[in-house]
């Protein structure tokens, strides 16, 4: 335990949003296994079928009372944005307490490419969130992963700031054995030391 | 050991509902599966063709979903358990095979798995398949978790086989794409093998048979009854005088508004698991313990309906609504629910302010994937049809093609409809009509449409779309298929023979990433429409996804924009790869760059602008 105690846990809702192919799914996964090592209900929600072909993937998990797997408007108390645009898009999900962590590295739709429409201009659509939501963890979180090495790591670089929130009842050590039952041994090492890039980043 | 089929008793997992589905099958001995896929449906069908061998069970992706039903009835016929899983829509393609079959009735357990889908996350439509249930007079249970989904599926081997009856499991996409702990329970052993005792004059449905079946189902569905009002999957919590009915997912939204509202003293949840035959005495049971009620559920009326029934047999007197404050249309949420109830009991509900999303933002639609030869093949069609052709089509990646730029997509309704609607366009327009069809849709319902057109001497163009794959909801087989990790080789039913057998007579192949080919052949389809009668062309070309998985084939080339790419600029507008980025170059004109990360390496684009080179990736 962290910070609460878990039996006074009333529950959190976490929403999802990237784009196909950045593994949003494995991350929502991570966060129900973590939940239920420490204890907790967790169940989750996903929409499959669009992944392969470039749409928005959007998830979700809900901890502790809480029974229905989806999130609706003004409902996420975490917002885990793999992608800017989408953040901006799934803003109505939140609330004025959301905490949310958002990727800054940009996956511009083909309708931008086509001439249908502009992206968003980042930095403003950060300062956007931050002046709407209680708080914003702003990361690149492809750079880290990078640095860590492999982009593939990317989305445990923003699970690792994800579980830096107090939010989330779960500790560092119980996230810790979750990556490692999730991950075969080779590939263990990169990704745990992309989420704890993710994790320094995320902490207050 | 596949996952599925490890744990004993009382371990917990954490399982998709689908997953849940599987394991609920294995704990009743199912040894025979069968099934069309189609979301959300489909990751039972794909779990068991994972695990099927392991345990000895026969795993049938099935033509389409009502050979599915046929398939499966036989083996439960014959003692065998079996399973049938099947998206909404499917049933509606089942339905003749299933609602007869509710008069001749099963030996051993059978589930039909109806996986609907409310918000139509995936789907033509978001019909409510729970009168299908009430139609055909068979039993339906409504999981709204995981847990519940294993164990009704457990629950509903038992019932079936104990009343030799199929039962309808109704699940929407929040039940079957959820994931959360399930208890388990212990995996059961049995044997692929049936026994079949000759009796016409139950098996056989002729009028004199049928006569007495349905007298028989009735006498079924009053027994089946005394189960609903007792079944342990119809539960209520909560005191009050104020009550609601829900069942499915959506009861989940009311126990969290109620939660949240703080109502849980005011209200009486009955929360119905066992939905057909509808457990009127209890509901009547409930109704005299509460003044008023909401009926909270997705879609259509169907539960409010039954209560209003019930309440005017036993003089309830309180007010009773449901639609009057649930939304029809599309899935529910906690948001929704909290407004129903609030709305209804009259209680003071504080709303958050809700952020307004940007309205500038720009769309991200599903796209055909780069390299995808659909894209090629709508191409040259369209070069050389042009506006003036109708475009029928029908379900698959392809309907994607509606998207601009392309924009091939002119009429759909359901699968198969491509060729149907074409023979009936042809003979009242004067303009070319060519539709689009995938090589699996024109397996599991084309056949007849273009035996139809050809016996009717229509005057259209069929292309069927021939990926070898089922690829949309996930690469599964079908009767064509012709690659295989073995690699390229015969398919079981091969596709020119049968398009020939159906009698069309001007039957080509070609492979639409071929561009200079294809068009060429096209030009010579389109001159022979003129004499009137059925075309196909069979455009072959391999899924790449599904290629590089089944050969294990790296993609060995990218292509990029070298230099001037204007004189091309508007067949690679058209052309609208998902892998193109338009920028600008430095007299400030349009040009197309392409992102390499996204590149499929078809070396379409590449034959449409000498601008655009291959570039080798490293090994």
């Amino acid at each position: 335990m962290k910070t609460q105690d878990i039996a006074r846990f009333e529950g959190v809702r976490l929403f999802f949003t990237g784009v196909g192919g950045q593994g949003t799914l494995l991350a929502t996964r991570l966060v129900g296994e973590a939940a239920l090592a420490a204890g907790l209900h967790a169940s989750m929600s996903e929409i499959h079928g669009m992944a392969q072909r470039g749409g928005i993937v959007e998830s979700s998990v809900v901890l502790g009372n809480i029974q229905a797997p989806i999130v609706g408007e003004g409902q996420a108390d975490v917002l885990v944005a793999f992608e800017p645009l989408e953040a901006l898009r799934a803003i109505n999900r939140c609330h004025a307490q959301t905490q949310a962590v958002v990727n800054l590295a940009p996956i511009v739709p083909f309708t931008v490419a086509a001439g249908q429409g502009r992206y968003p201009d980042i930095a403003r659509a950060v300062a956007m969130l931050q002046e709407k939501l209680a708080k914003v963890v702003a990361l690149d979180a492809e750079a880290l992963a990078r640095q860590a090495g492999s982009v593939k790591a990317t989305n445990m670089v923003i699970m690792g700031a994800v579980a830096a929130m107090q939010v989330l009842p779960m500790s560092k050590e119980t996230w810790d054995a979750c990556l490692q039952r999730i991950f075969p041994p080779k590939l263990y090492e990169l990704n745990q030391k992309a989420f704890n890039m993710g994790y320094e980043k995320g902490h207050p | 050991m596949h996952e599925l089929l490890s744990g004993t008793r009382g371990e917990k997992k954490f399982l998709l509902g689908n997953e849940a589905i599987i394991r609920g099958a294995l704990e009743s001995g199912v040894r025979f599966v069968a099934a069309y896929p189609g979301t959300p449906s489909s990751e039972i069908i794909d779990g068991f063709a994972a695990l099927g061998p392991e345990i000895g069970a026969e795993v049938e992706y099935s033509v389409n979903e009502k050979v599915s039903v046929e398939s499966a009835c036989a083996a439960a016929q014959c003692g065998v358990r079996s399973l049938v899983s099947m998206k909404h829509v499917g049933l509606n393609v089942a339905s003749d095979a299933f609602m007869t079959l509710a008069y001749v009735g099963v030996k051993a357990g059978m589930v039909i798995v109806s996986a609907d889908d409310p918000s139509l996350h995936s789907s033509q439509n978001e019909q409510d398949n729970r009168y299908y249930a009430k139609m055909a007079g068979v039993p339906m249970l409504e999981p709204a978790t995981p847990q519940e989904a294993k164990d009704m599926m457990v629950a509903g081997y038992e019932m079936s086989e104990k009343f030799g009856i199929p039962v309808v499991l109704r699940t929407t996409t929040r039940v079957n794409h959820c994931r959360a702990p399930v208890v388990l329970g212990e995996v059961v052993e049995r044997k692929l093998e049936g026994s079949f005792t000759k009796d016409p004059f139950n098996l056989v449905v002729v009028p004199m048979v049928g006569r007495k079946l349905h007298l028989k189902l009735l006498e079924k569905l009053a027994q089946i009854k005394e189960l609903s009002e007792t079944s342990p999957f119809n539960t209520e919590e909560g005191t009050g005088a104020w009550g609601i009915v829900s069942s499915g997912v959506s009861a989940l939204y009311v126990k969290d508004a109620l939660r949240e509202l703080g109502l849980q003293d005011r209200v009486r949840l009955l929360k119905l698991g066992m939905t057909h035959p509808f457990p009127e005495g209890l509901v009547a049971d409930f109704l005299g313990r509460v003044e008023a009620v909401l009926v909270v559920e997705e879609l259509e009326p169907f539960l409010e309906e039954a209560v209003r029934v019930v309440a005017q047999k036993c003089g309830f007197q309180g007010k009773i609504a449901g639609k009057e404050f649930v939304p029809r249309a599309f899935e529910l949420d906690t948001v929704k629910v909290k407004e129903a109830v609030a709305g209804f009991f009259g209680v003071i509900h504080h709303r958050p302010q809700i952020f307004a999303v940007p309205e500038d933002l720009p769309a991200r639609p599903p796209n055909l994937c780069p390299g995808c030869p659909h894209r090629a093949t709508f191409f040259s069609v369209k070069k050389v049809f042009g506006e003036e052709a109708v475009y029928p089509t029908d379900i698959g990646c392809y309907t994607l093609g509606l998207l601009p730029p392309l924009q091939m997509a002119d009429f759909l309704i359901c699968m198969g409809s491509s060729v149907s609607t074409a023979g009936g366009f042809s003979r009242v327009l004067q303009r070319p009509v060519v539709a689009f069809i995938g090589d699996s849709t024109f397996f599991h319902s084309g056949i007849t449409g273009l035996i139809n057109a050809v016996s009717h001497n229509r005057n259209l163009l069929l292309v069927i779309l021939d990926n070898s794959t089922t690829a949309m909801t996930g690469h599964q087989p079908h009767p064509g298929v012709w690659l295989t990790r073995e690699g390229k080789g015969q398919p079981r039913v091969d596709l020119e023979t049968l398009v020939r057998g159906c009698g069309v007579q001007k039957l080509a192949v070609v492979n639409p990433l071929h561009v200079k080919k294809t068009q060429q052949v096209l030009q010579e389809m389109k001159a022979g429409l003129k004499d009137g009668g059925v075309s196909v062309l069979i455009s072959r070309s391999p899924c790449p996804l599904f290629e590089r998985r089944m050969l294990g084939i790296k993609q060995k080339v990218v292509f990029q924009a070298t230099g001037d790419c204007r004189p091309c600029l508007d067949d690679l507008a058209q052309l609208g790869c998902s892998a193109f980025v338009w920028s600008q170059d430095e007299s400030g004109e349009a040009c197309v760059q392409i992102n390499e990360v996204l590149c499929g390496g078809c070396a379409v684009c590449a034959q449409l602008c000498q601008a655009i080179k291959p570039k080798k990736l490293e090994a």
